[in-house]
């Protein structure tokens, strides 16, 4: 756990220093814990785990816009299982559960492999029709499509700086919006 | 959408640099201020005697204890800014105002005074400084509050209850220069009043504005 937490610390400082290769790996690394947590925090409150996925993905957005609340010199595992418990919380309330639920329900699950029963999540998806058409437009292109940025501006006739705001912005609607269901 | 697509979009938006909280808040209060000392200026105003009054060091107490108010909120407000952060280890912060003003109190008694306590404790002011200090600083809980939803913090609604300390302490500052009633006591009356005013706004905006 230590080491993990350390390589996770270690990639997070890279990942503020501006290295996005570093800020993916780490994303990657924590989402299957975040994963298997929020399966056992749904199967606990009595939910059906396949909607996990949604649950990893508000966790990831949310940890994505509030990154700069990180504080460099503490280690980083903390501040991640903070804002997943929040999430976690708030989708098992929104389900209409309160639930208590415990920081060990976090820092002692190991990684796990996705499951294959897992359906795609759709919430965030099913989001992003209500956005301004520009960060839509934008997000359809770079997150759905897999577009680079670099084409997306192409095909939308936008500079990339333009390209670059949008998709910040779209993101934060996409977090805000998913929090006000 | 596959959470591995969202990963992608959201690496490559990597470089979008947030400002920190404090920093944010700082211009928000910046922006805030000059709102409320207009107010100030065109509600109350000073009090004519400011020169004379600021010789009294009970005057003067009034500032120390409503700055160290807005400050140490100020302190632990950036702190809740922080998901993992709870008020453990720095809510005595919050107690410093709370020994000034107590010392202040201890003061005043051991001075020989010709007008008795309660005389003293309930002013000529009380009515204005429970309606003034919070309408002062309704402006900066609105900047404050603005400035902390880029926070993550755990507790939305003890959030939004610092914020409305950290507010009514510096609405309180601007309120004092005018205030004619400088006995520790009334101030350990009626601040708090109007104080708590405040936190109760902050605490019920916090909970819907501050969650993330």
């Amino acid at each position: 756990m230590r080491d993990r937490d350390d390589e996770w610390t270690g990639l997070m400082r890279s990942a503020i220093a501006g290295d996005a290769a570093a800020y993916g790996r780490l994303l990657e690394a924590v989402t299957p814990v975040l994963r298997v947590a929020a399966r056992r925090g749904l199967a606990r409150a009595g939910q059906p785990v396949d909607q996990s996925e949604d649950i990893v993905q508000d966790i990831l957005l949310a940890v994505h816009l509030k990154r700069h609340t990180w504080d460099a010199e503490a280690p980083f595992a903390p501040w991640l299982f903070a804002i997943a418990r929040n999430k976690l919380i708030d989708a098992l309330r929104r389900r209409g559960r309160r639930v208590f639920v415990n920081i060990d329900d976090f820092s002692d699950v190991i990684a796990g492999p996705p499951a294959e029963e897992t359906v795609p999540a759709s919430e965030v998806t099913s989001h992003l029709s209500g956005l301004p058409p520009r960060q839509r437009d934008v997000l359809q292109s770079i997150a759905v499509d897999s577009e680079s940025i670099k084409d997306t501006a192409k095909k939308l006739a936008m500079s990339e700086g333009a390209v670059r705001v949008a998709l910040h912005r779209g993101l934060a609607s996409l977090a805000a919006r998913l929090r006000k269901e | 959408m596959e959470t591995e697509r969202l990963i992608r979009t959201l690496a490559l938006d990597a470089g979008h640099r947030q400002r920190p909280v404090g920093a944010v808040l700082a211009v928000a209060l910046l922006l805030a201020m000059p709102v409320s000392v207009a107010l100030f200026m065109s509600i109350l105003g000073m009090r004519p005697d400011v020169r004379t009054a600021m010789h009294n060091p009970f005057f003067d107490l009034k500032f120390v204890v409503t700055m160290a108010l807005a400050i140490t909120a100020i302190v632990v407000s950036l702190h809740l800014a922080r998901p993992e952060a709870s008020l453990r280890g720095w809510g005595w912060l919050l107690l410093i105002p709370v020994a000034l003003i107590a010392l202040g109190i201890g003061a005043e008694m051991m001075m020989p005074h010709q007008r008795p306590w309660l005389t003293r404790l309930i002013g000529n002011n009380a009515r204005a400084c429970v309606s003034a200090i919070p309408l002062f600083s309704l402006p900066l809980l609105a900047g404050a509050l603005w400035a902390l939803r880029r926070g993550a913090p755990a507790r939305p609604a003890l959030a939004g209850a610092i914020a409305g300390l950290l507010s009514a302490g510096l609405g309180a500052t601007l309120y004092a220069s005018h205030c004619t009633d400088d006995s520790p006591l009334f101030v350990a009356t009626w601040y708090p009043l109007a104080t708590a005013m405040v936190v109760a706004v902050g605490a019920i905006a916090g909970r819907k504005l501050l969650r993330y």
